[in-house]
């Protein structure tokens, strides 16, 4: 029925202009009322996709970059083929990455996540190895004279001394990838990128660049002051000791 | 896996001939994006070198040197070629601004960390001796710095070609994201082949980079180079 009814009304052309104010016609600095009328549908939705994008992709490449920090810790050897793999992979651009990707996993989200997941991994797993690498020899001496096992010592000792170098790790890897889900659009239509890639094909309109631009970099300060908190709060010892 | 041979087909008809009537050759391409990307570099190190050593050399300005780095990371370097473009008008100038406000901040930091780490017994040692400030800068601090301070220009090396090829969905041409931003002429493998030579210049890159690093790093510390080689060393030490 609904179909039909489009049909019978012909092609439609919308009529920007009507709906348009003089300050987006003049293409201004800054028109607040496109942003309130934009909000609900463009923006909000926007901000919510990267948001879960960026999440997701620290998420998946916290937990590879754990196992690959801690296999590496307990073989040497390993250490040297994952840093040179990680280096590798986060020397590659991002745009060449993402069109790399969409070869052979196709334009979707999992080209999206793995190219920013991959950009994790070198930065964690550094952090998680340099904080592991860190942990004094007498407080593992005095670990294992307290009777601990290997697996104690880990988790209640060099875990948690380790955890502001991880923490540190987590907050450059999320700022990281906020920044570059701006490009995801070019396989994965969704997240910030979007409005910015519109902004650019329109013309390009100010408003909507300082809007998108502006709510990438505030999320991504928002997400490393989060971070810090999170550290604080896990790691009290660390400011009675500043203190 | 056929989209790779055709992309390489399209590598092999267009490396040193264009096949296209619109398109220079892709070494042409390379080239370019290199030119754009070593200005900005340059611009770049000229500006952040000097203060990174210095605040490093005064043990000041921790707070900045580690900061500034960290907003910089957080540009999107798309945004910032966007608002670039929306106030000055796409061009090289606005691209070089961008490259140079996303390179800025890891060799600042960089070259901070890599000053102000140096222990502090050598320093004291060279005034027994009595160096200058110049001296004890210059022969001392510098040279123990330049792993570091290198691993910063690297990271920035990689910004500037990765945000050079971003340039081209914000519309610069001249270079090697004219054809991956444009599928509609090139097709998948023209964009793929493009993007396999992006990649393949920013290792090459990195890679003479590490050896020019090499060459000028002292002899007495060229041993502990897992340690020190790959970009990110200092963040760990920043924290």
């Amino acid at each position: 029925m609904a179909l039909v009814q489009i049909a019978a009304a012909g092609p439609v052309i919308p009529n920007y202009a009507a709906q348009s104010s003089s300050c987006e016609v003049h293409n201004r600095f800054f028109c607040g009322e496109w942003v309130s009328r934009n909000w609900g549908p463009v923006l909000w939705p926007a901000l919510r996709e990267h948001v879960l994008l960026a999440v997701v992709a620290v998420a998946i490449g916290f937990a590879i970059s754990m196992v690959l920090a801690l296999a590496a810790h307990r073989y040497a050897w390993l250490e040297r083929p994952t840093i040179l793999v990680t280096t590798i992979l986060y020397t590659i651009p991002a745009l060449a990455l993402f069109e790399l990707l969409a070869a052979p996993v196709g334009l979707n989200v999992y080209s999206a996540e793995i190219a920013l997941v991959s950009y994790t991994l070198l930065i964690l797993v550094r952090n998680i190895l340099a904080g592991l690498r860190a942990v004094p020899a007498e407080v593992l001496d005095a670990a294992e004279g307290a009777g601990m096992s290997r697996r104690q010592t880990l988790v209640r000792v060099e875990l948690p001394l380790a955890l502001p170098a991880i923490i540190a790790g987590l907050r450059i890897a999320i700022v990281t990838i906020i920044a570059l889900a701006t490009i995801v659009y070019v396989v994965y239509d969704r997240g910030l990128g979007v409005p910015i890639h519109t902004a650019l094909g329109e013309g390009p309109f100010k408003t909507e660049l300082i809007v998108a631009g502006g709510l990438a970099i505030g999320l991504a300060l928002v997400a490393d002051g989060l971070l810090v908190l999170v550290q604080r709060l896990l790691t009290p010892w660390t400011r009675a000791r500043a203190g | 896996m056929h989209e790779f041979i055709e992309a390489f087909r399209f590598i092999a008809h267009n490396g040193a001939v264009s096949g296209y009537p619109e398109l220079p050759s892709l070494t042409h391409l390379a080239l370019e994006t290199l030119k754009v990307g070593a200005i900005g570099v340059a611009i770049s190190v000229v500006l952040a070198v000097p203060l990174g050593v210095w605040l490093g050399h005064l043990h000041r300005g921790s707070f900045i040197a580690i900061n500034v780095g960290n907003i910089g990371r957080a540009l999107p370097s798309l945004v910032v070629l966007a608002i670039g473009d929306a106030f000055l008008g796409l061009g090289l100038t606005v691209v070089e601004v961008a490259l140079v406000i996303l390179a800025v901040p890891p060799i600042v930091t960089n070259a901070y960390l890599a000053v102000d780490g140096v222990d502090r017994d050598l320093v004291d040692a060279a005034k027994g001796m009595g160096m200058s400030e110049l001296e004890i800068l210059t022969r001392v601090e510098l040279p123990l710095a330049v792993p570091l301070l290198f691993a910063g220009i690297r990271t920035a090396a990689l910004f500037v070609i990765s945000t050079t090829t971003i340039a081209a969905l914000a519309g610069f041409s001249g270079s090697l994201g004219d054809v991956i931003a444009n599928e509609t002429s090139y097709h998948f493998s023209g964009v793929l082949g493009a993007a396999i030579c992006v990649a393949v210049l920013a290792l090459a890159v990195d890679g003479a980079l590490t050896l020019v690093q090499r060459t000028i790093t002292p002899r007495g510390l060229r041993e502990v180079k897992l340690e020190q080689s790959p970009a990110l060393a200092a963040e760990a030490a920043a924290t």
